[in-house]
């Protein structure tokens, strides 16, 4: 046994509903400043909070996402603490009875085998306000997220090292995008993550441990959490201990930063939520979730290496994103051979649409376009190199495959007789050659067809200018 | 007889055969706050323009023939902690002195689409905390039977607008006993509905498991005209219940043949005033009269629901009032250094003692440490009361009791003693935190000050209470008596 690293994550996503957990308020990133608010998400005196349906749907929906156990009988709870920007001065969440628990996210170990990493619970709970600090130092409030619908994603500190940690948030991620349940958008705030991160050494000492906030990246995360490990590791080895407290990154720096030491714990003096009615789910409800789950990152990869023989590298190119996933099936409703697209996929596709910084959507051309371009290929009507040149252009310009391809006159010649004549041609022009190959000089074939697709420039198709050169040397 | 004395009833009556305008109806009224209101101080605010102005709208709608509802152009009096667009909404606090809500309370929208006449907002005990509306940030009701004493409270302001004839009927709240007692006290009608049957949207919460809007009106049926109007499932109130409204008035008859009467002996015991004890049961003889059958029940726990009611309604108090911080509206001090003084220092002084007291109450209750020990186990009591309830219904159709221990007491009596002042409520409490409904209506004087009778009803079922009322009230003349001013 080494030393040993925990780590566990606290993560707040914001949920894709419509309108806000507790009032017909727009849910949208980007609004006007406190211009999507009520009295409700205002907390106004008198107002009261009526809990959006569609939040249980999404949060039950990333709970059995990620295996949990939804609880039948649950209530929302009251968390009690002054902030300006929270108007009620309490936040609507889940105390002792989280909606999902019990849950795991499976990763691969740093050995490569498969690892459990725990999901504790997921709760739902409102968003708060937001406070803007401008130039004179006054601060100001903006209430537009105020009431958006979150969930709470706690693990347990089953993670040991960084980058089962960074996978845990990629897989987790991943699935909220299949699922639609938020857009994970780190830099907007619609993912937040907390990491808890500590270090137990082989002869039992142990580093206190140490949180770290404001991530605003996966990458954020991976360097902080190997810096805190560092950290630990290097206090602890002369004989000292990490603070209990609260870090941030800075990636301009690229440490850790002392935010605020622990401070004694809050009290929230939690008490179960009297203005919303407890919540009391049927089997056919949480059923009804279950049977419209979509097909989740995981096993659409393994069905894409066992239905279409994908290599798992591909797989897992493909499962990337919902859009991926999606492209490629329709790719193959309209074409059969799994591994061109996939190629094609990862080659030509994505690497221009990552380069242009743009989504599939906003890709020129249709598929059936892609498919065209793929099916003169195969068919060897026009070879790679020049397929190549076409998915360029209809990239940048979103022109057909087919008219590219005659204007740019490269189809291949089919026409055997306007092939013999270019090999004849040639043969009599090296006789020498012929003389060579005949000798069993094999490379003297390479040579000759080389001469033929030269003065055809490029477009004879090869197969048929080798098996012409064989049959009329054989007759010279 | 003058206007202002008719009932709700009698008034719409007139209003509907054109034999009165709603103009006129609403002058009388703002005539005779204008007469009384010096002496009994019953409102916060008044809305003279408003109201005259929505009496003129009624007046054309009805010469138009348009058909109009019961509450048409009928004025009336809103307590202060429920919501209304535009007019200031007070609590009775400093800390919402200046406060103008954006929007309606459910409550006042149904009225205002009913086509009712609000000529003002009603005095209260600040943040509804009290028991005789003296703890008012902005001035102290009297009771209009006698103005050396209290109205009751913490609906006082709306008990005596009813009572002086300053309204023709007044919603309050009731959290405890705050719509019952103040009835009892200014020999009303006071209605407080099963938990659920009225919207609580726009009711300035106190404790919000307990909190309802109730109602007060001259006599039983006006109470079930009003209950009408005001009941039903509210989509902005998630614990506003799904079931179906009577037409209550329609209920009211005399027969008593198939009613049970339960006669819980845990509240005819000691403190509670000889006179009122011997009217309470009084009242129930006229009941066996009309055929009621009469029978002892027993609510074994009755006697911990002061206790469990002190830490519950406080608990949920100190969150529900946290949000007056001085941040976006109310009141907000001046010349703080950061944060925290701004908190601290509004809300010291925001706060008038009695709420502080029950924030403080609360606080500690929810407190880590705390919590198991006083919130926690209230609650079970709580469900211990309930089931009292649950069970004793199994065998009768309503509970009869005293509403308050004692009639009206002397301004200033019980003020530097909160135990005294919270033992008020110790008829009315156990039924609040149950959830059922129960009413107050008037049956004797003593002193020449009204003694409440308590009518607490199954859930759900006021029409069988209110029968019960009115049956008394039919063959009895309490309530034709009105205080002298």
């Amino acid at each position: 046994m080494g030393d040993k690293i925990l780590i566990g994550l606290e993560i707040h996503a914001e949920l894709l509903t419509n309108t806000k957990i507790f009032c017909g308020c727009k849910n949208e990133f980007g609004a006007d400043v406190n211009t999507n608010c009520c009295p409700v998400c205002l907390g106004l005196p008198g107002s009261l909070p009526v809990l959006n349906e569609r939040v249980l749907d999404f949060a039950i929906t990333a709970g059995l996402s990620f295996n949990c156990k939804i609880a039948r009988n649950t209530k929302m709870d009251r968390k009690n603490y002054f902030y300006p920007d929270l108007t009620k001065a309490y936040q609507i969440s889940q105390y002792d009875i989280p909606l999902c628990y019990d849950g795991y996210i499976e990763v691969e170990a740093e050995d490569g085998s498969a690892k459990k990493i725990g999901i504790e619970r997921i709760h739902i709970e409102e968003d708060t306000g937001k406070s803007l600090h401008d130039a004179t130092g006054d601060t100001l409030l903006d209430y537009n997220r105020g009431g958006v619908p979150l969930i709470e994603i706690v693990s347990r500190p089953d993670m040991n090292s960084p980058k089962e940690a960074y996978q845990f948030l990629e897989k987790l991620k991943e699935v909220l995008l299949f699922t639609n349940i938020s857009d994970v958008k780190m830099e907007q705030g619609s993912l937040r993550c907390d990491v808890n991160v500590n270090v137990i050494k082989e002869d039992g000492r142990k580093s206190n441990i140490v949180e770290l906030k404001n991530l605003n990246s996966f990458k954020a995360a991976l360097k902080a959490m190997e810096y805190e490990v560092i950290r630990h590791n290097e206090l602890l080895a002369k004989g000292e201990n990490t603070v209990r407290e609260t870090r941030r990154w800075d990636d301009s720096q690229n440490k850790t930063i002392s935010m605020r030491s622990k401070e004694s714990v809050q009290d929230y003096r939690y008490f179960p939520e009297p203005d919303v009615v407890d919540i009391n789910l049927t089997e056919e409800y949480v059923n009804d979730i279950k049977n419209k789950l979509p097909e989740l990152p995981d096993d659409k990869r393994k069905r894409f290496m066992k239905e279409y023989s994908l290599p798992e590298y591909d797989a897992k190119v493909l499962t990337t994103s919902k859009e991926i996933s999606n492209y490629f099936e329709e790719m193959i409703s309209k074409f059969s051979d799994a591994k061109m697209i996939s190629n094609w996929i990862m080659t030509e596709l994505l690497r221009r649409v990552n380069d242009e910084g743009i989504t599939l959507d906003d890709v020129k051309f249709d598929k059936d376009a892609f498919v065209y371009l793929l099916k003169v290929i195969s068919e060897g009507k026009i070879n790679n190199n020049a397929g190549k040149k076409v998915f360029r252009e209809m990239f940048e310009t979103g022109k057909k495959p087919e008219n590219i391809i005659k204007e740019k006159g490269l189809i291949q010649i089919q026409d055997e007789g306007a092939i013999k004549e270019i090999v004849v041609g040639i043969l009599n022009d090296n006789l020498q050659s012929v003389e060579d190959y005949k000798n069993g000089k094999d490379r003297a074939l390479g040579f000759l067809v080389g001469q033929v697709m030269k003065a055809s420039k490029g477009k004879a198709n090869p197969q048929m200018v080798n098996k012409l050169i064989i049959d009329i040397m054989k007759n010279m | 007889m003058k206007l202002y004395e008719m009932t709700l009833k009698e008034a719409s009556e007139k209003i509907k055969k054109q034999e009165i305008t709603a103009l006129e109806l609403t002058q009388s009224i703002l005539d005779r706050i204008k007469e009384v209101e010096p002496k009994v101080d019953s409102y916060i605010t008044i809305t003279e323009e408003e109201a005259l102005n929505r009496a003129k709208e009624i007046d054309e709608k009805i010469k138009a023939g348009e058909e109009v509802s019961v509450l048409a152009g009928i004025p009336m009096a809103v307590k202060d902690n429920i919501c209304t667009d535009g007019v200031k909404t007070t609590c009775a606090s400093k800390m919402l002195e200046n406060f103008v809500p954006p929007y309606d309370a459910t409550v006042v929208k149904k009225l205002n689409a009913a086509g009712a006449i609000m000529v003002g907002k009603t005095n209260m005990d600040e943040f509804a905390m009290g028991s005789s509306t003296e703890n008012s940030y902005l001035k102290k009701t009297k009771n209009p039977w006698d103005l050396n004493k209290v109205p009751g409270g913490s609906s006082g302001g709306s008990a005596a607008a009813v009572a002086a004839g300053q309204a023709f009927y007044a919603l309050g709240s009731d959290t405890g006993g705050s719509v019952k007692q103040p009835a009892a006290l200014t020999g009303l009608v006071g209605l407080r509905p099963t938990y659920g049957r009225i919207s609580r949207y726009g009711l300035i919460a106190f404790g919000s498991s307990l909190d309802q809007v109730g109602i007060f009106t001259k006599d039983v049926t006006d109470c079930a005209i009003v209950l009408r109007e005001l009941a039903g499932k509210d989509k902005m109130d998630g614990t506003s219940a799904e079931v179906e409204v009577a037409d209550y008035e329609k209920h009211l008859d005399k027969d008593m043949s198939n009613i049970k009467i339960g006669i819980p002996k845990e509240y005819f015991v000691e403190g509670i005033d000889a006179d009122v004890k011997k009217a309470v049961l009084d009242g129930v003889e006229k009941l066996k009269e009309l055929g009621a059958t009469v029978k002892e029940v027993s609510l074994p726990h009755t006697d911990s629901a002061i206790a469990t009611y002190y830490v519950l309604a406080p608990s949920e108090a100190s969150s529900n009032l946290a949000r007056f911080d001085g941040i976006r509206y109310g009141y907000r001090a001046e010349g703080y250094d950061s944060l925290e003084g701004l908190y601290t220092k509004t809300r010291t002084e925001g706060f008038g003692d009695e709420v502080k007291r029950r924030i403080m109450i609360g606080t500690y209750a929810l407190s880590a440490g705390y919590y198991d020990a006083y919130y926690k186990k209230a609650l079970k009591v709580r469900t211990l009361i309930k089931k009292d309830f649950v069970d004793a219904f199994e065998d009768v159709d309503v509970i009869i009791a005293p509403t308050a221990p004692n009639v009206a007491f002397n301004i200033g009596e019980k003020t530097s003693d909160p135990m005294a002042m919270y033992m008020e409520d110790a008829c009315t409490i156990p039924s609040c935190l149950a959830g059922v409904p129960g009413m107050s209506i008037p049956c004797g004087f003593k002193d020449g000050l009204p003694i409440g009778m308590q009518i607490i009803g199954n859930y759900f079922d006021e029409a069988t209470m209110l029968k019960v009322a009115h049956a008394f009230e039919s063959v009895t003349e309490f309530k034709d008596q009105r205080a002298k001013l």
